[in-house]
Formats: C-alpha cells, structure tokens, sequence
C-alpha cells in the first residue's frame, strides 16, 4: 500500500459514495430542525443528494481509474451499475412521498437509510477485491433489513424484516467463509489477483477454489433471489412497505448482481467449466419456480416477487453464456428491469390504501375507469416484463437468449423461452382486472394521483419505451463496459 | 417512404381517432375510415404503378436500426405481399363499417386496437427482415389481444388469454429458430444479419435445418391453424367481436399462411420438400376435421370458426404441394376466403345485434323478415362452399388440381371436403333462414351501411371468380420464385 492512501483522484472517485453518506448523516442530525415544517422535506433533501450522487458518478467516471490502492475500480461497469442504483433510489422516493403521508410514517430515517443503502451499492459495484464486496454488501444489506420492516406497526413488516434479517446474515456468512477460502488458498483478495493465481501453473486445488466459489455462490444468490436460495422473497417483498419492495428488487438485486459478473467472469474465469452446470440449474430453476409459483399468487406483492425470482432466473441465463455479450445483456435487461418493476410496483403502493389493505389482483378490478393514466402505465409496464416489443423488457429477453444462443445454451434458450410464455397469463391476469372488470372497492377509493407518483409512472414508462425503441445507447455503453471487465 | 407511410397512416390514424372520439364517437370512425382508404390508395397506387417491375421488390425502404447486431429496419412489397396489404386495408375498411352500431363503449380505444392490429399485421407482410418480422409478429399480438378481451362476447376473457399464449409460445419457438440462423449464416459466411436476402440459402446440416424449420412452422401453424394446434381458433373467434373475427379469420390467420410462403419454404428448401408429406396429410386432416366439427355446431360464429380450419386446410396442403398450380390455389384462397368468411362473420354479427344469440336453434325462418341478410348470407354461404363462378372455388379447385399430380389419394380425400362443405353450407342457410318462422322473429332487414359492405364483398369475390388474373399476374413472380425453390 501507497503511504499516501487517499490522493485527490481517489476522492474523486469516491464521490458518490462521499455524498450519500455525508448527506445521509445529516438528514438524521437535520430530522428535529425540519421535521414541524414540512415533512416533504426530507424527499426532496434525499433527491438532492441522489442527484448529487448522480453527478458525482459521471465525474468519477470521467475521472476512470482504479482507486485507493485497486480496491475500487470506477470503469464503465461500476458507472453503469452505479448510475442505475442511484436511479433506482430517485423512483423509489418519488412514490414514497404519499405513501409515507398516508401510513403516517414520515421521518428522516427512512431516507437516510436509503441513502446508506444506495451508497453501499456503489461501493459494491465498484469494488475490486472481496473485502469491499463485502463491506458493501453489508451496508447496504443493513440498511435494507431496517428499512423491509420500516412499518413498525405491522406484524407483516415485522415478519418480513426479522426473515430478511437471519437468512441475510446467514448468506452474508457464507459469502464470507467462501472469502477466506479464497484468501487462504490463493494469498490475495484482489479480483484480478485470483484470476492470475488460479490461470497461472500451481494453481490451487481445485478443491478449496471450487468449494469457495460454491460458498460464494450461496451468498449472491441469496442477494440476487436466485433459486434455491429465494424462499425469503414473497414473504419479504409482501411484507414490507411497499415502496421499498420495489427499491430491493431494484438496486440491491442490481448491485448484487454486478457484484455476481464481476466476481465469476474476472476472478474466476479460469474455472468458468466448472461453475457453468451449477449456474444452468440454477438459472432455470429459479424461471420455474418463480413463474410457476407466480400463477399461484392472488397477492400481488407476492405475485411481483415470484416474478422478480423468474426475472433473476433470466439474468442467470446471461451469466451462464459466459461471455462479454452475456454480461452486456445481463446490465441492460437490469437496467430496463429496474424501469419496469419500480414502475409496477409505483401503481401497487399508489392503490394499496392506508395500512396497505388492497394487496389483491381483484382490487385492481377497473382501474382503466377511475384512473386512466394508471392503467396505462401499469400496462406498459406489465407488457414489458412479459416482453413485448416496444418495450425494454423485449429487448433485455432477447439479449439474453442471444447470448445464450451464441454460447451453445440451446436447450437453457427453449426452456427458458417457454417460461416467459407462462409468464404472460399472470400478467394479462392483471391487464384483464383493469380493462375488463367494473370499478371494485379499492378502485373506488382510490386518491388522485400526486405530482410525485404521477412523476414517479411516467419517468418508468418513459425510461421503458425507450429501451425498447432505442435500445443502442444504453446498449453500446454496457457493450464497451463488459469489455473493460476483464 | 410510401411503406413506412403505409404503417405510419394506421398508427397515427388510429391516435387521432382515440383522441377524436372524447367529443364524438362518430368522428372515430370516420377518421379510421379515412386512414383505411387512404391506405388503400397508397396500396393501389404500387399495385398500379409496379406493373411490370423487374427486380424481387417492387419498392423498398431500407432504414439502420440496430446496426451493432446487423438489425435493419428494412420494408419491402412484392406481388404476394401487395396482395395480402390490399386485402388488410379492404378487411379493415369492412371492420370500421361493421363496427359502427355494434362497439359502443370506449370507442376511441376500441379504433386504436383496431388500426394497431392492422398496422401489426401490415408490418408483418412488409418486414423483409427477420428480426423486424418478428418484432411485428409479436406486435400484432397485444391490440388484437385487447378487441378479443375487452369487446368480446360471454367467455371473451378466457378466449383472449389462449390466443395470446398459443401465439405467444409459438412466437418464442419462432425467435429461437431465427436467432439459430443469424447464428449459423455467421458462422459461415461471417456476417451477422437478419437480412432475408442474405439469409435465403444459408448452407445447414441437414438435421439442424429441419429443426429450424419445425421452429418457423410451429409458429406459423398455430396462427394457420393446422389441425392439432387449432384449439385457439374457435374460441377466439367466437368470443371477438365482428371486427375482431373479420380480422382474425381474414386477416391473422393469413400471416401464418404468409410465413410459410415467405419463409418456412424458400429458408429450408430440402427440410420443407422431405416434411412435405407430413404436412399434406395435416392439411387433408384439416379440411375433413374442420368440415366434420362445422357440421356439428350449433353457434353459429362457432360454425363458421371451423370452416376457416378446413378452408385454412386446403391452404396447407397447396403450399406444401408446391407446384404452379397449388401455389395459385393457395393463394387464391388465402385471398377469397379472406372476403368470404369476413362475409359470414360480418352478417353473423348483424344477426347477433338484432336477436342477441348465436344459437341456430333459436333462428329460423328468417328469410320472410330480413330477405336482403338472408339472401346475402346465402350468397357467401355458397361462396365459402365453393359455388364456381366465385372467387374460392378458383383457389380450391387449383389446389385440388395441383395436388393431384403429386398424390391422387389426397387430393381425393380433400375433395371430399368440399363435399362436407357443402353440407354444412347448406345445414346452415336451411336452419337459420328457411323453413317456419317459429318464433315469429320480427327484425330490420340491413341497413344501407351494412348493405355497402355486403355489396363491396360480393362484387369482390365474383370479380376474383370470374377474371382472377390481374391478381394472379400481381404474385406470379413471387410464387415462381417459390416454385422454383420447392421444385429444386
């Protein structure tokens, strides 16, 4: 290590990190100050600071580089992770506003936590040795069991916090032991380091490398949803408000899987024939069990989350490919998965009601009556995730069995093709309950919708068509970045 | 210009009208009216000034869209596809009209679906690049979905479901097979493109084509629908309303008839010719199967629902037939059974506002009150039956001819569903508007709206009965190109 740890472009690098941190801590010391005034204050003090953020990672990646020493890399794929979680965090607190108002439940904490959150997740998307994975994981996995039972009150939140809590803690262990591992057998934490050691002659046993991936494997997968590891998911996402349902399948599944293609394309490449079976199975076992279960579900918080682990299942198949046009098709299918489900999950908590009482698909019943643009939006964003064209959720799907394709995986492609078909009837389900069904009690009480929440489905919907029309951009940027991975 | 000109008229058409029908219904649909015939002009105006044109394309609009995957936004007419666009236009203009009293309710989205659907479909006969196909293959699902689902009958919700997901998976099977060939064409000759041009006569191992081509026929066959994958048909069918039918049974179906004469035929030449069999006996199948279950409904949209199985039947057996003649048959019918069974539909649906059923057993006798639907539908009835003189006896009675030069037992069984026709045919006229009025129906007779339409696709269809060969000069450059490929 350099004697001069942290030089001006380490900062620089830093920033994000810098200001959601900073700016977290002082919306807790500001919360007696502002609180009587005005409890709108907080949101908009914390989309400042996700601006910031926003700006400070474009800076950072104008100023690109390894930092502190290698143990941050701030290269186009942490830029775009990061850029994309700091984005998630900004939809998620444009719904929050009315939905905090309605439980009666404004305070800074819960902004403050989610700005720690989203700042453990660029520190995990950009880290490149596995300390700073985890200590990235961790603080944004922390932040994230306090904000799942945010809603003190409710014996659901509780629940869902408390579950997410031990099995988080319990996957974060694993990741750890598989870090040490790592260390002991190959004598460096770096990313790059482990690849050298195990590519080049006495490598490891393949053993101890092997049961260290596997290990690691466990802990992301829990992170990301993937099955075997995704029983805590409905009940978490159901549980908790709903608001922040759509932040963890948003940002914290995003980073983590960053952290997933970082970690098993660079780090472990050399040993890519031997995790391949184990990402097959796991890819298309999570496809089947979450759109399977997903059929099931008369609960549409539990339906959304069965349908995150189907969504993750997908993802996985990139991973499978193993590829840079793999990877670059995981970050955009991400990208316009973070559009689409935060948008989905915007329309749940503008109905749900105090207390979150409609939950159910019926409470969606004419909702195309009461409030047109709703419907619509919702509508677009259902299409998406079945992946109809136009839409970003068309383009990520074909990315992703392209790739596929191209690395052989023909029958993980027809399989997991056939499973977006099933996926479509639990979608139009919903389509059918607000188009074809007279206006029911929830549609009936519905509010209008806010400045907020009306922002907060139509910056989604927008974000969606285009992915879905012009996809080149954000298609070209997360093509040069894969590249840069290695 | 003009091809994008031809989609961009739907699409915008079909906005305005949703915004139009907030201050009045009836300005929806005349603006929905104006962008059909204005298309219809457009669409003449290539048929006419083609004439003649040397070249695959008659015209060509060739635009960058995702050049990293060598994705081009590229639409292209020749004679076949010229035909099928005339025909949507003209089955879109028929829907309007045949919409007007029947859709009340969210009219302004109701013509929005309507002219989406058909600016899917006319992509769908437009794209000449496969990823473009596919997209608007898939496009063409979601409005289509929505006519089924939000304007349709009893059972409407479960039927819109089915089509959606039968189409749906087959669509996938489809991608798959497409997304192989851009692979295959690249590792051969190194260029990645979905280019149809260029992928025409991509080197395959033989078993490898033969699967590519299951992919592109199962989803065609779905849409067709050939026999064990039909299940969709009548359901949807029944439960769209009379738009919704004219454009499924004249218009959705027909895209699968086009993506084997477009695709499945000239990509896989050697899979095709060695799962021709197979496919002929499906298509004998088909025309029995649907001519048998015709005969046994008692609904009477259901009734007509299975004549499009059998008549759809005869239109795979001519594609896979492959000689001159079938594939002028085939095409024929494509085209008349469009009209004739949009017919049938439209009258049904007429019949359906004025009593408020289907159901056979609760009609009869009703020539004594409405002489003009009655005559009409017995006119399209015979139509459908084939009555020579009209446009699909032509077409079936070509395909019959062509398939007797390759195998005398299928075309004679498949003659005998022209004979089954005709038994359904006339079960229908006799129970439905001859014999007693028995329960002493009391309705008005069409009305000059409903007459236009009638009288637009009787003429139609004796034109094509009596002097089909401007419309067969139009595709005999396109089906010789596929003649010669089946034949190589």
């Amino acid at each position: 290590m350099p004697g001069n740890f942290a030089t001006a472009s380490d900062v620089i690098r830093f920033l994000p990190e810098i200001i959601l941190a900073v700016m977290g801590t002082l919306l807790m010391i500001l919360d007696p100050l502002l609180h009587r005034r005005s409890s709108n204050a907080f949101g908009h003090l914390s989309i400042l600071a996700l601006a910031g953020a926003l700006g400070g990672a474009i800076y950072a990646y104008l100023n690109g580089g390894p930092a502190f020493g290698g143990m941050l890399m701030v290269d186009g794929f942490a830029t775009f992770f990061g850029v994309l979680v700091i984005v998630a965090g900004i939809l998620t607190i444009l719904p929050s506003y009315r939905f905090l108002a309605r439980q009666g439940a404004e305070t800074s904490e819960y902004h403050a936590l989610l700005l720690f959150s989203v700042a453990g997740q660029c520190l995990m998307v950009a880290a490149n040795d596995l300390i700073m994975v985890f200590i990235g994981l961790e603080i944004s996995s922390i932040s994230s069991y306090i904000l799942a039972g945010y809603l003190r009150e409710d014996k659901r939140a509780n629940e869902a916090s408390l579950k997410y809590f031990l099995l988080g803690s319990f996957a974060t262990a694993f990741f750890l032991y598989g870090v040490a591992l790592i260390y002991g057998s190959t004598g460096t934490i770096n990313l790059a380091g482990v690849n050298v050691v195990l590519s080049g002659p006495g490598a490891p046993s393949l053993v101890f490398v092997g049961v260290a991936a596997a290990l690691m494997f466990v802990g992301l997968g829990f992170k990301v949803s993937a099955a075997p590891f995704q029983v805590w998911t409905p009940d978490v996402y159901q549980g908790a408000p709903t608001p922040i349902s759509a932040f963890l399948s948003a940002g914290p599944k995003a980073a983590a899987f960053a952290v997933f293609l970082r970690i098993f394309t660079t780090a472990f490449a050399p040993i890519g024939h031997g995790w391949e079976p184990l990402v097959w199975a796991s890819a298309l076992l999570s496809m089947t069990i979450g759109n399977f279960a997903a059929l099931q579900q008369s609960n549409i918080k539990r339906m959304l989350a069965y349908s995150s682990i189907a969504h993750a299942g997908y993802v996985l198949v990139a991973l499978t490919a193993r590829s840079e046009v793999g990877t670059a098709a995981a970050m955009f299918y991400l990208a316009a998965y973070a559009f689409m489900n935060i948008g989905a999950f915007a329309v749940v908590s503008h109905l749900s009601g105090k207390g979150e009482r409609y939950q159910n698909i019926e409470d969606f019943s004419g909702l195309a009556q009461k409030q047109p643009l709703a419907a619509a939006m919702f509508s677009i964003f259902l299409l998406s995730l079945i992946g109809v064209p136009l839409t970003g959720g068309f383009f990520g799907k074909f990315y992703i069995f392209k790739a596929a394709l191209e690395s052989h995986l023909v029958w993980l492609t027809v399989l997991g093709l056939l499973n977006s078909a099933v996926a479509a009837y639990y979608y139009l389900r919903i389509l059918v309950m607000m188009y074809m069904r007279e206006p029911a009690e929830a549609t009936e009480a519905v509010e209008p919708l806010s400045p907020g929440l009306r922002l907060a489905l139509i910056v989604p919907a927008i974000g969606t068509l285009f992915l879905g029309i012009f996809p080149n951009w954000v298609l070209d940027f997360a093509g040069k970045s894969s590249v840069l991975l290695k | 210009m003009i091809l994008l000109a031809l989609i961009a008229v739907l699409i915008g058409g079909g906005m305005v009208a949703a915004v139009a029908a907030r201050w009045s219904a009836a300005a929806a649909r005349w603006i929905s009216l104006l962008a059909l015939l204005a298309d219809f002009g457009l669409g003449l105006s290539i048929w006419v000034r083609s004439a003649g044109a040397a070249g695959p394309w008659l015209v060509d609009a060739d635009y960058a869209w995702l050049p990293q995957f060598g994705i081009r936004f590229h639409l292209a007419v020749d004679g076949l596809s010229l035909l099928l666009l005339m025909l949507t236009f003209f089955l879109g203009f028929v829907s309007v009209l045949a919409s007007w009293s029947e859709i009340t309710e969210s009219v302004g989205f109701f013509h929005l679906s309507l002219l989406a659907t058909l600016a899917g479909i006319a992509a769908v006969f437009l794209a000449v690049d496969l990823f473009l196909f596919y997209f608007a293959w898939e496009l063409m699902l979601v409005p289509m979905y929505f006519l089924i689902a939000v304007w349709g009958h009893e059972n409407r919700v479960y039927a819109a479901i089915k089509f959606f997901i039968f189409t749906q998976l087959s669509g996938l099977l489809m991608l798959v097979a497409i997304l192989a060939l851009y692979f295959f064409h690249h590792s051969t000759t190194g260029v990645y493109t979905f280019e149809y041009a260029d992928l025409l006569g991509t080197a395959l191992p033989p078993g490898t084509a033969m699967w590519l081509m299951a992919g592109f026929f199962v989803a065609f066959a779905v849409k067709l629908p050939v026999v064990p994958l039909h299940t969709w048909l009548p359901d949807a069918h029944t439960e769209a309303p009379t738009a919704g039918s004219v454009v499924l049974a004249g218009l959705l179906l027909k895209t699968g008839a086009y993506g084997m004469l477009r695709f499945v035929v000239p990509l896989f030449p050697d899979a095709a010719h060695k799962f021709a069999p197979v496919a002929i006996v499906l298509g004998v199948i088909g025309i029995l199967y649907g001519a048998i279950l015709a005969f046994g409904q008692t609904d009477l949209k259901r009734l007509v629902a299975y004549t499009s199985v059998s008549h759809l039947g005869f239109v795979l057996l001519g594609i896979f037939v492959g000689n001159a003649l079938a594939l002028q048959g085939a095409l024929l019918t494509i085209i008349c059974h469009g009209i004739s069974t949009g017919a049938l539909f439209v009258l049904v649906g007429s019949l359906q506002e004025r009593i408020h059923t289907r159901e056979l057993g609760r009609m009869g006798g009703l020539w004594a009150t409405t002489p003009r639907l009655s005559g009409a539908a017995l006119f399209f009835t015979l139509a459908s039956l084939g009555l020579p003189g009209l446009g699909d006896f032509v077409g079936e009675f070509l395909v019959l001819l062509g398939t007797y030069r390759v195998s005398i037992p299928a075309a004679a069984i498949a003659a005998c569903g022209v004979l089954a026709a005709t038994l359904y045919g006339v079960r229908l006229v006799q129970r439905a508007f001859h014999g007693p009025n028995v329960h002493e129906l009391r309705l008005a007779d069409l009305a000059p709206r409903e007459g236009l339409v009638v009288t637009l696709m009787a003429v139609a269809l004796l034109w094509l009965g009596l002097y089909p060969r401007p419309v067969t000069a139009t595709f005999q450059p396109a089906m010789d190109r596929v003649e010669r490929v089946a034949l190589k």
